[in-house]
C-alpha cells in the first residue's frame, strides 16, 4: 500500500489548512487555455476547474469522445488550439512521437513546486506530462453466489474458471463470467493484462520487433478462450458499457473489470438490492502462477503544447496546477475517479486499483509503436476466439498486420 | 450553352468542390504514396505514479532534420498498396501458388484484412441493393394503392427508417435484436432455438447488418418510385387496358419501362453507399463477424497511432472499387449525354 | 393506377394491404418502441434481465414512483442544454440548404443546358467525388483548418457541408432542369436576354417543385451528418447529432443514455411536421426532376 499511502500523505495537511478553495485566484495575470480532452466526469470537473481561474485572457475545454483524433492536429499548428492535451499513458505516445507537447521542468522549478513528485510523468529525464488519476482492471464478484457454492474470492484466473465452472453446474447462473471482450481496442486489452500476465514481452529488446508468437501468447489466447466459453455468447460485442449492463441485470457472477466502473455497480441506481449489495472488489487475478497480475495501471494526466508562447504555456500551466488540486475534491468530486490528489479518500469501492498497485502490476506499455500492436491485437483475435484458425496463426496475423503497419510508420525496415 | 456562360454558372459550385474535395483528395493521394521517416529508437528510462521502467522512445532530434526536409515521409512509390495490410501482393501471390482448392484459397484470402473487408463490403453491395430497389418498388405501389387521405401519414412513417439518424437507430436496434430485447426474444420464439443468438453467430450478423441496409434506404428507394408512379401516363394504361392487357402485362410493359430510369438513378446513389457500408459495423459492434472498407480506414484513422497513409491508401482503393461499380451505369448516361 | 375504371380484384387487394401492414411495423415499430421507452429509466428500456422490463416500468416505477418519467427529457434540453445544439442545427440546415440550392441550381441549370462533353465530364467527376468517404476528407481537412483558424466554427462546417453536398445536389437539380423545355429560355435570349436574365427572369419561377425536393434531401443530409460535424465542430457550436453522440460517450454516465434517446424523439418530431408540410412537394418535385435520370 506503498502508494496509497503516498497518495493520502497530504489529506492531514490539507485539513489543517482548510484551503479557501472556491476563489480561484490561480495567480494568472494573463495567457490562454484550450483543453481537449475525453468526456466523462473526472475529466470535466478537472476541465471546469482550470476554466475557472481568474485572468486568463482565454478559456475554452473542447471535452469530445473523439478526443484522440483531433489533439494531434489541434496541437500541430502554430500557434496551436489547444494549449494542453488531457491523455492516458496509451494515447500521449501519438503526441510525443509527432513532438507536439513540451518538457515541463522548467515550468515546474517555477511554479509547481507543490506537485507532488509520484504525478510527474517523466520521460527520458524530461517531464512530459501530470498525471491526476490512476485506473486498472480487476476483480469484481457477487459475494452471494460465491457464498453459496462455498469458496473464496479467486486470486488466480485459474480459480475464477473452476468456481465458474461450479456455479454453471449446480445451474445458479448459465453464463457466469463476464468481460470488456468486444473485438477492437477492449479486447486488444484483454489479451495485453493477460500476456503480461503470463510474464510476456511484447518486442526484442530495445527494438521495435514484435515478437509474440512464443509459448506465452498461446497461453494467452487459450486462457482467453477458456474465459469465454463462460461468457454470454455475445462476448465479442459487450465493450465495458455493455459488460456493466450485464453485471447490473445479475447474469454475472465474476468479472474482471476496469476500477473507473465500479463505483457505477455498486450503487443503487440501475440494479436490484440483491445484485449491488453483494457485489465486492477483490485484487487483480494472477495467471498460470506468475506473481505479477494480468492487469495493466492506467494515468490520466495533463499535457502542455509546444507551439504555443511561453505566456500561454505558463498560463495554462498554473490553470491545470489548479485543476488537480486539493480544492477541486469535495463530495461530488470524491467518487468520480481514483484521484491521485493529496486530501483524497479513497472509499471500499477503490480497493481493487489500489490493490493494483501494491501488487506491482506492469503499467499500461507506454512505447511509440504499442498504440499499432494494439490496434492489431484487437482486429485479429477474434478470429482465433470463434474458432476459426489456431493460436499459432492468429500470432502470426498479429504480427504480420503489425509489422505491415510498422512499417509504413518507420518503426522497423 | 456558350463556354463563358458555362464557366460563370459553374463557378461557384466548382470553386467549393475544388476547395473541398478536389484538393483534399490530391493530398489523399499523394499521402498514399508515402511512409513515415525511419524512427530513430533509442532506450530511455521512464518515470511515472507506479515507478521507473526501461522503454523505448524516438530520437526526436534525429528524426526532426529528416522531417524539415520531407515533412511528407518518404515516397515510397506502391509499397502501402502492395502490403499486407492492403492488396497484400506478395501474400496473395503466395496463396494463390499453395492453393489446394479453390475454396480453400478463397477462405485463406479472408484472412487478409483487407479482402477480408471486400467480400463483406461486396456482399452486402450485391445483395442490399437490389433488395433495396425491390423493396422500395413493392412499397411505393402499396402506399399508391392506398386513400389519398392515409398517403401522408404513410408517407412519413415509411420515411422514418431513413431519417432517424443511423448512430441512435443502430443502438437501439441493437438492443432490441440482443437475444434478451424484444425482437431476439421473438426469434428465439420464432425459431424455436433458446440458444439463438444474432450477436454470436457471424452468418446471422451478416443478414442482420443486410436487413438493417435495407431497412434504412428502402425509405430512399420508396420515395423515388412513389413520384415516378403518379407520372405513369394514364393515357397509356388506358389503351393497354384497351388492347386487353391483364394486370401484369400493364406493369410488366407500361409502369416498370416508365421507372426504368429511375431505376438507375437510384441504382447510382444505392451502389455507392453500400460500397461504403460503415455505421451498422459501428452501431451493432460487429467488427469481429464483418469490416467493410469504410471501417477499415475509420479503424486506420481512430486507433491509439493514427495510421494517414494505410488510410489514405485504402480511401483510394475505395474511390476505384466505386469506378469500377459504377462504370457500367456511367457508359450509359454517357452515351445518352446531350441527346435528352 | 388507382383509378376507379380499374378495380382490384379482392385477393390484390389483400396482398397490398398486407404488404403496406407489415411495413408499416416494420418502419414504425423501433420509432414507437423508443417513443415510449424514451419516458422510462434506463434499466427499464434497455434491461437485459426482461425486456416486458420496458413495458411495465418496473425500475421506472422503482427509481420515481412513477410507470413515466421525463427525466430523460429535462436532463437533455434543461441540465445538458440540448436547445444550443438544436439552435446550432437550425442554423447549420438553414445556411447548407440555401448555400447549396443557390450554387446547386446555377450549376445544375448550365449542366442541363450544356451539350458539352466537358459537361459531362464535370459530373461525372463531381460523382466520384461523392464516393470518398467523409471521415477521409475530413482527416485532411483538419490540419489546414487549424492552421489557418477556422476549425469549430458554425460556418466551416456549413461550406464542407455545401461541398461534399455538391455532387448529388447538382445530379439531381441536372436532371430536373432537362425536363424544362430549353425552348422557354431560348426564346427569352432571342428576345434578347443575357443567359442569367433569362435564367432568372424565365427558370426561376418554374423551377421551385425540383429546388424544393433537393432542399428536402440537402436539409436531411445536413441535420443528420455526424461525421463531419462531430470532427469540425468545437462543443459550444455543436449540432444535435454530434451532441446525442457525447450523451453516449465511451464511458456511460448514468442516466445519459436516456438523454440520447429522449434528444432523438426530440430530433425526430421537427421532421415530421417538415415531412407532413413538404409531401406533396417532395413527389411532385422528384417527379418532375428524377425521371430522366
Amino acid at each position: 500500500m506503498n502508494l496509497k499511502k503516498i497518495l493520502m500523505a497530504g489529506s492531514f495537511l490539507v485539513t489543517a489548512s482548510a484551503t479557501t478553495a472556491m476563489a480561484a485566484d490561480c495567480g494568472i495575470s494573463e495567457g490562454r487555455l484550450s483543453i481537449v480532452g475525453n468526456e466523462f466526469p473526472a475529466i470535466q470537473t478537472v476541465g471546469a476547474a482550470a476554466q475557472s481561474c481568474d485572468g486568463l485572457t482565454e478559456a475554452k475545454a473542447n471535452l469530445t469522445a473523439d478526443h484522440q483524433k483531433i489533439n494531434l492536429a489541434g496541437m500541430q499548428g502554430d500557434p496551436a488550439e489547444y494549449t494542453t492535451a488531457i491523455v492516458a499513458n496509451s494515447s500521449i505516445v501519438a503526441l510525443i512521437n509527432e513532438d507536439v507537447i513540451r518538457p515541463l521542468d522548467d515550468l515546474i522549478a517555477a511554479h509547481g513546486q507543490n506537485i507532488p513528485k509520484n504525478q510527474l510523468i517523466t520521460i527520458n529525464g524530461n517531464v512530459m506530462a501530470v498525471a491526476f488519476m490512476a485506473n486498472a482492471q480487476h476483480l469484481l464478484y457477487r459475494k452471494d453466489i460465491l457464498d453459496q457454492i462455498g469458496i473464496e474470492p479467486p486470486k488466480s484466473y485459474e480459480d475464477m474458471l473452476a468456481a465458474a465452472k461450479m456455479i454453471r453446474e449446480q445451474g445458479i447462473l448459465a453464463n457466469p463470467l463476464g468481460g470488456p471482450y468486444a473485438a477492437g481496442w477492449n479486447l486488444a486489452q484483454e489479451f495485453t493484462n493477460m500476456y503480461l500476465g503470463h510474464g510476456g514481452s511484447f518486442y526484442e529488446p530495445g527494438t521495435a520487433n514484435v515478437s509474440i508468437n512464443n509459448e506465452q501468447g498461446v497461453a494467452t489466447l487459450e486462457m482467453l478462450k477458456a474465459l469465454s466459453e463462460y461468457m454470454n455468447p455475445d462476448y465479442l460485442t459487450h465493450d465495458s458499457n455493455a459488460t456493466s449492463a450485464e453485471w447490473e441485470a445479475g447474469n454475472v457472477a465474476l468479472m474482471h473489470m476496469w476500477g473507473s466502473r465500479s463505483g457505477r455497480l455498486m450503487d443503487a441506481e440501475g440494479s436490484t438490492p440483491q445484485v449491488y449489495e453483494n457485489t465486492m472488489v477483490g485484487a487483480p487475478l494472477t495467471v498460470g502462477g506468475g506473481d505479477k497480475p494480468a492487469s495493466t495501471l492506467w494515468w490520466d494526466g495533463w499535457t502542455i503544447a509546444k507551439n504555443i508562447s511561453d505566456e500561454d504555456a505558463e498560463a495554462t500551466f498554473k490553470a491545470m496546477s489548479h485543476a488537480i488540486s486539493p480544492a477541486i475534491l469535495n463530495d461530488e468530486t470524491m467518487g468520480q475517479a481514483v484521484w491521485m490528489i493529496e486530501g483524497y479518500t479513497p472509499a471500499a469501492v477503490n480497493d481493487g486499483v489500489f490493490a493494483a498497485i501494491s501488487m506491482g502490476t506492469t503499467p499500461y506499455p507506454m512505447l511509440p509503436q504499442h498504440g499499432l500492436l494494439h490496434t492489431a491485437l484487437g482486429d485479429n483475435i477474434a478470429d482465433f476466439l470463434q474458432g476459426k484458425e489456431s493460436a499459432e496463426q492468429t500470432l502470426a496475423d498479429i504480427e504480420a498486420a503489425y509489422i505491415a503497419a510498422a512499417k509504413e510508420k518507420g518503426f522497423v525496415n | 450553352m456558350k463556354h463563358t456562360a458555362f464557366f460563370w454558372f459553374t463557378l461557384p459550385s466548382a470553386a467549393a468542390m475544388l476547395l473541398f474535395i478536389f484538393f483534399p483528395t490530391v493530398s489523399i493521394i499523394v499521402q498514399s504514396f508515402h511512409v513515415a521517416h525511419e524512427q530513430v529508437i533509442i532506450e530511455v528510462e521512464n518515470c511515472g505514479p507506479f515507478g521507473c521502467t526501461t522503454a523505448t522512445a524516438i530520437d526526436q532530434e534525429a528524426t526532426a532534420e529528416l522531417r524539415e526536409a520531407e515533412p511528407l515521409g518518404q515516397f515510397a512509390g506502391l509499397d502501402v498498396y502492395k502490403d499486407r495490410n492492403h492488396l497484400a501482393v506478395n501474400e496473395f501471390a503466395q496463396l494463390w501458388a499453395d492453393r489446394e482448392s479453390l475454396g480453400g484459397f478463397v477462405s485463406d484470402l479472408m484472412n487478409l484484412p483487407f479482402y477480408k473487408a471486400l467480400g463483406f463490403t461486396l456482399t452486402y453491395t450485391f445483395i442490399v441493393t437490389p433488395l433495396t430497389i425491390v423493396f422500395g418498388f413493392i412499397i411505393a405501389v402499396a402506399v399508391n394503392s392506398a386513400a389519398r387521405t392515409l398517403r401522408g401519414p404513410l408517407i412519413f412513417f415509411t420515411l422514418l427508417p431513413n431519417i432517424v439518424t443511423p448512430l441512435i437507430g443502430g443502438l437501439i436496434l441493437f438492443w432490441m435484436v440482443d437475444a434478451r430485447g424484444v425482437i431476439g426474444t421473438a426469434l428465439r420464439w420464432l425459431a424455436d432455438d433458446p440458444g439463438l443468438s444474432v450477436k454470436a453467430d457471424t452468418g446471422l450478423m451478416w443478414s442482420m447488418l443486410m436487413v438493417y441496409g435495407v431497412w434504412s434506404s428502402a425509405p430512399f428507394a420508396f420515395i423515388v418510385y412513389y413520384a415516378g408512379l403518379q407520372t405513369v401516363s394514364q393515357d397509356t394504361l388506358e389503351a393497354a387496358r384497351i388492347d386487353g392487357a391483364t394486370r401484369w402485362q400493364q406493369i410488366r410493359h407500361v409502369v416498370i419501362p416508365h421507372l426504368l430510369p429511375l431505376t438507375t438513378f437510384i441504382a447510382l446513389i444505392q451502389l455507392m453507399d453500400n460500397f461504403r457500408v460503415f455505421e451498422p459495423i459501428i452501431s451493432f459492434n460487429a467488427q469481429a463477424h464483418a469490416t467493410s472498407l469504410s471501417w477499415a480506414i475509420f479503424n486506420d484513422l481512430g486507433g491509439e497511432t493514427q495510421q494517414l497513409s494505410s488510410a489514405a491508401a485504402t480511401s483510394v482503393l475505395t474511390v476505384i472499387g466505386v469506378a469500377i461499380l459504377l462504370s457500367p451505369v456511367l457508359v450509359r448516361t454517357y452515351r445518352s449525354y446531350g441527346k435528352a | 393506377m388507382a383509378s376507379k375504371a380499374q378495380k382490384r380484384p379482392l385477393a390484390l387487394q389483400i396482398v397490398l394491404i398486407a404488404t403496406l401492414v407489415i411495413w408499416m411495423i416494420a418502419a414504425a415499430f423501433p420509432f414507437f418502441w423508443t417513443l415510449w421507452g424514451s419516458f422510462k429509466v434506463e434499466a427499464d428500456f434497455f434491461s437485459l434481465t426482461n425486456w416486458t422490463n420496458s413495458l411495465t416500468g418496473e425500475r421506472t416505477i422503482a427509481e420515481t414512483g412513477d410507470a413515466f418519467t421525463g427525466q430523460g427529457y429535462y436532463g437533455a434540453w434543461v441540465q445538458e442544454e440540448f436547445w444550443r445544439a438544436a439552435w446550432n442545427s437550425t442554423l447549420v440546415c438553414l445556411f447548407v440548404v440555401s448555400v447549396s440550392l443557390t450554387l446547386g441550381t446555377l450549376g445544375g441549370y448550365a449542366l442541363a443546358r450544356s451539350t458539352y462533353r466537358y459537361a459531362f465530364w464535370f459530373l461525372l467527376i463531381a460523382l466520384i467525388f461523392r464516393a470518398l468517404p467523409p471521415i477521409t476528407l475530413v482527416s485532411g481537412y483538419l490540419p489546414v483548418f487549424f492552421d489557418l483558424n477556422i476549425w469549430g466554427y458554425l460556418p466551416t462546417a456549413i461550406i464542407v457541408l455545401v461541398a461534399i453536398n455538391q455532387p448529388f445536389t447538382l445530379w439531381m437539380l441536372h436532371s430536373f432542369f432537362k425536363n424544362i423545355p430549353s425552348e422557354l429560355d431560348e426564346s427569352a435570349m432571342v428576345d434578347g436576354c443575357t443567359r442569367f436574365q433569362a435564367f432568372r427572369h424565365v427558370i426561376i419561377p418554374v423551377m421551385w417543385p425540383g429546388v424544393i425536393t433537393t432542399g428536402l434531401f440537402s436539409f436531411l443530409l445536413a441535420y443528420n451528418d455526424f461525421a463531419v460535424t462531430a470532427m469540425i465542430l468545437d462543443k459550444q457550436n455543436q449540432t444535435m447529432v454530434p451532441k446525442i453522440a457525447s450523451f453516449l460517450g465511451t464511458t456511460q454516465t448514468k442516466g445519459n443514455v436516456m438523454f440520447a434517446v429522449a434528444a432523438v424523439v426530440s430530433t425526430t418530431a421537427p421532421l415530421f411536421l417538415l415531412i407532413m408540410f413538404f409531401q406533396r412537394q417532395i413527389v411532385s418535385g422528384l417527379t418532375a426532376g428524377a425521371v430522366k435520370g
